[in-house]
């Protein structure tokens, strides 16, 4: 496997969607490939910050909104 | 997303529709931020995005009567937010088909980073992609959230939508194609090349930094 065909396939090797065969090809370029190691650990570290992005909060007003809607909600 | 503190949900389902209000305050406050950016990746502005969840809780207090638990509880509340978040695109009124931009296939890394054909080993780096700093230096980890904060708004509509349901939401491959009603292999091209290019605008913004 080539460098520029395994940076393709790192978002279908983390789903666990790589054909075996295929699978087989990528674990063993990334076992002697320090690039494409450092490439596949920056696209973990990007996720990883993604899950870490500030929270964006329900304004309050809103929060108080609805459960003032929740207790005027008739019972079903 | 951690849903720690929320009983299984035929509880959370049961005691809504016995009217507790504590349940319902409870499931506010732990969905809402999740459902928020969830809502800020369909719309143009935060305060469209807000008004899009409250419709959403709306449209739950509205439906939870009549739920029927093929989905999970989150997922069918998150279908809701997609859904009104759609009737209020005010970012698909400017999208154009991504496939007519050519944005949905070639390569998600420059090939002037591989070597060429006339090279002893083509296809491989020529220079391996430089080191980041460590994302447990506070100042690091604080720099790359403000830069994929930017950078995610700036991704083609359907793949920032991927990301964010993805990757910032957390939700399963399973559950995005569910809400978004797209196959799982579209769903993983959308997601490979927003990340692709969420790397490749981090690793820039090192670059530049290590020059400066
Ligand atoms: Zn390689």
């Amino acid at each position: 496997m080539n460098c520029d065909e395994f940076v393709e396939l790192v978002t279908a090797y983390l789903e666990g969607a790589l054909p075996l065969e295929t699978e087989q090809r990528f674990v063993e370029h990334l076992a002697e490939c320090d690039g494409c190691d450092r490439y596949l650990e920056q696209i973990r570290a990007t996720v990883d910050a993604l899950g870490h992005l500030p929270a964006q909060r329900l304004a309050p007003e809103a929060r108080d909104r609805l459960l003032a809607a929740f207790r005027d909600w008739p019972a079903g | 997303m951690v849903d720690a503190v929320l009983p299984a949900d035929a509880v959370v389902v049961a005691r809504l529709r016995a009217r507790d209000e504590t349940m319902f305050a409870a499931l506010i406050d732990a969905w809402s931020p999740g459902m928020v950016r969830a809502a800020r990746a369909f719309v143009a502005d935060d305060h469209t995005a807000q008004d899009v969840v409250q419709e959403a809780w709306l449209g739950v207090l509205r439906g939870i009567d009549g739920f029927q638990e093929r989905s999970s509880l989150r997922t069918w509340v998150y279908r809701i937010v997609v859904n009104k978040a759609k009737t209020r695109g005010v970012r698909d009124a400017r999208t154009v088909p991504a496939s007519s931009l050519g944005l949905d296939d070639g390569p998600t890394v420059d090939p002037a980073r591989f070597r060429g054909a006339d090279d002893p080993y083509p296809g491989h780096w020529r220079s391996f992609p430089p080191a980041w700093p460590s994302p447990e230096d506070d100042a690091v980890a604080g720099e790359t959230r403000r830069q994929l904060a930017a950078a995610l708004a700036g991704l083609p509509d359907r793949q920032r939508v991927v990301v964010t349901l993805r990757d910032v939401s957390g939700h399963s491959s399973e559950e995005v194609c569910e809400m978004l009603s797209i196959s799982a292999a579209n769903q993983r091209v959308l997601l490979h090349r927003g990340r692709a290019a969420l790397r490749a605008t981090l690793e820039q913004h090192w670059i530049k930094e290590a020059m400066a």
